[in-house]
């Protein structure tokens, strides 16, 4: 199977979004090598600004390009565009409803070896609870490509989650991607799965594990969180009665928590959230993290089966 | 460079002494706001607003305007008060200060009121877009400069120094930081708080082209001015010395003016001082 890390997908579609429209700036505070954006900066140097490892002064830069025209994209890694900046996030870009697209790399557990204090499993909750953020996780190199054209072409923030290690490729070129519409990957009527980032592959791969056991459970990639796809989540619930969401997250504040209060307030199921539980991440290799925090293809299909016990018959 | 005459200075004066009649009404009417601070910032707004800056209030967002970003964002009412007289909305606005539904935000919020170009109050945030907006104009191949009023209590937010750096880093001598240093904050005077001082060696250490002027002193916030456009290679720092209050003679230096507005006697003894 193909792989590519999403941060490698980022880098190279930012470089042709420059190509094709002249008001795209990039920022990035010391990482480029890492998030990727020394593709552009390579490329359009005169458009590449470093704001040094000063992410605060990096998303006010970012404001007032965006305040004068362009079409910005900020990058570093998700710990620190969320969290060490949150406040000039908030204030200087989500309030006054700019464009500025904050390009996170390095998300969640997959860090890997940098260990808790880098990986950041609390950015999605903590960028969903901003008015006015449009946030998104994409799934595969594909489905990046395709997000950074939509978030160029949508007006006003927006927050997208990237990651570190390579990802299967689960997209076609001719696939369609678009803002607040998740995409059913696979139906099934006993369960279904809704997953986002790279959660989603191995939901597929869970999913086909259960088959062969006579359980068929649809997967959804919900990779937009906010604005979430309620249709969706609604239409699952009713189909299946048991809904799975899986996210290299904390369960307090991402797609878990989207989803669960969706069906709460419009169609209640039994719902299992598969994620970080309320703890910080540690030293490791992704892989062994994923193992560690219960987040490998097992994991999901034993899951599956408890949620099916818990599911009204 | 703007001309410097007896001419232009006494016009600038009023459009000051004007401001700050506006801005102790305005105040007096919302009941609670930034007084002292707003009062300080009087001389060196007026002289931005009718003297140094190509604006034109029929077109607020004119793609050539400069632009000045109120980073000290609680100084709202110095701002609006321009605003008004510059003919970007009707005075009677100015009554509707912090109340439901107003376009005037208790802090200045540029998708609520054109003439506004940067939504601030968080402090140390507004000098962070002056250094994007001056890197926008370079980009653009366009000669507007950028001017961005700081508080010098606000110096103590670690923002405002990657926000300097980067400013001098870029060589954007198309951008003017101006300090209103009066020298007191929230909780008394700054260099008991936390001391920012000394100011201009800070600023000068960071790369600034650095400028100390009495900061009502219209002849030399315009020499100051006037010096910024004559700068290449780095931004102007010009930190202005001002006085808490200044205007109203109760309120000068005096710390409890910070973040109370005047109630209805207070504004008729303020006023009566402005109009004598």
């Amino acid at each position: 199977m193909e792989k590519q890390a999403t941060r490698d997908a980022y880098g190279k579609a930012l470089a042709e979004l420059g190509r094709t429209y002249d008001n795209v700036v990039v920022l990035d505070a010391d990482l480029s090598k890492s998030t990727k954006t020394a593709d552009f900066a390579k490329a359009f140097p005169e458009r590449f600004f470093n704001a040094g490892i000063a992410e605060q002064n990096m998303m006010g830069m970012a404001a007032g390009l965006a305040a004068c025209g362009k079409v910005v994209f900020a990058s570093s890694f998700a710990i620190f565009a969320t969290g060490r900046a949150f406040e000039q996030v908030r204030n200087s870009i989500a309030y006054p409803h700019l464009n500025v697209k904050i390009c996170a790399t390095h998300a969640g557990l997959t860090v890997g070896e940098d260990g808790g204090s880098h990986q950041a499993v609390e950015d999605i909750s903590l960028m969903r609870s901003l008015p006015n953020m449009t946030v998104v996780v994409p799934a595969d190199g594909v489905s990046v490509k395709k997000m950074l054209h939509n978030l160029y072409k949508m007006e006003g923030p927006a927050y997208m989650r990237l990651g570190r290690p390579a990802v299967p490729v689960l997209y076609r070129e001719e696939d369609t991607i678009e803002i607040g519409k998740g995409n059913l990957l696979r139906d099934g009527n006993d369960a279904a799965i809704i997953a986002c980032g790279i959660m989603v592959a191995k939901a597929l791969q869970a999913a086909e594990k259960l088959a062969a056991e006579g359980i068929l459970v649809a997967v959804a990639d919900m990779h937009t969180i906010k604005p979430l796809d309620q249709e969706l989540v609604i239409k699952l619930a009713r189909q299946t009665g048991a809904l799975l969401t899986v996210e290299e997250h904390s369960i307090i504040g991402g797609l878990g928590s989207a989803v669960c209060e969706t069906v709460s307030e419009h169609y209640p199921v039994p719902v299992l959230r598969m994620g970080i539980a309320d703890a910080f991440g540690q030293s490791g290799t992704p892989d062994d993290l994923l193992e560690h925090y219960g987040l490998t293809v097992d994991d999901i299909v034993r899951n599956i089966h408890k949620l099916l016990e818990k599911r009204p018959l | 460079m703007r001309p410097i005459n007896i001419d232009t200075i006494r016009m600038v004066e009023e459009k000051a002494r004007r401001i700050r009649e506006n801005i102790i009404s305005m105040l007096g009417q919302a009941g609670s706001g930034h007084t002292g601070g707003s009062l300080s910032a009087a001389d060196i707004v007026a002289c931005l607003y009718f003297w140094e800056m190509n604006l034109d209030p029929q077109q607020p967002h004119w793609p050539d305007r400069d632009r000045f970003v109120l980073s000290k964002g609680h100084a709202a009412p110095v701002l609006y008060a321009a605003l008004a007289e510059k003919g970007f909305f009707p005075e009677e606005w100015l009554q509707t200060l912090r109340k439901l539904g107003s376009p005037l935000q208790g802090h200045p919020d540029m998708r609520k009121l054109a003439g506004v170009e940067a939504s601030t109050g968080s402090l140390g945030q507004g000098i962070s877009w002056a250094v994007g907006m001056a890197l926008a104009a370079r980009l653009d191949k366009k000669s507007y400069r950028v001017y961005a009023l700081l508080g010098d209590g606000e110096l103590e937010e670690g923002m405002v120094w990657e926000a300097t750096m980067a400013a001098a880093h870029y060589k954007l001598d198309n951008l003017v930081l101006i300090i209103d240093y009066n020298g007191l904050q929230i909780d008394g005077p700054i260099s008991e708080v936390m001391s920012p001082e000394p100011i201009g060696e800070k600023f000068a250490a960071f790369g600034c082209h650095v400028v100390e002027i009495d900061g009502h002193n219209i002849a030399e916030i315009m020499a100051a001015l006037n010096a910024a456009r004559q700068t290449k290679g780095c931004p102007t720092a010009i930190v202005a010395r001002t006085t808490k209050g200044k205007g109203c003679s109760f309120m000068e230096n005096r710390v409890e003016w910070h973040g109370v507005a005047p109630k209805p006697d207070e504004v008729e003894r303020a006023l009566a001082e402005l109009r004598s």
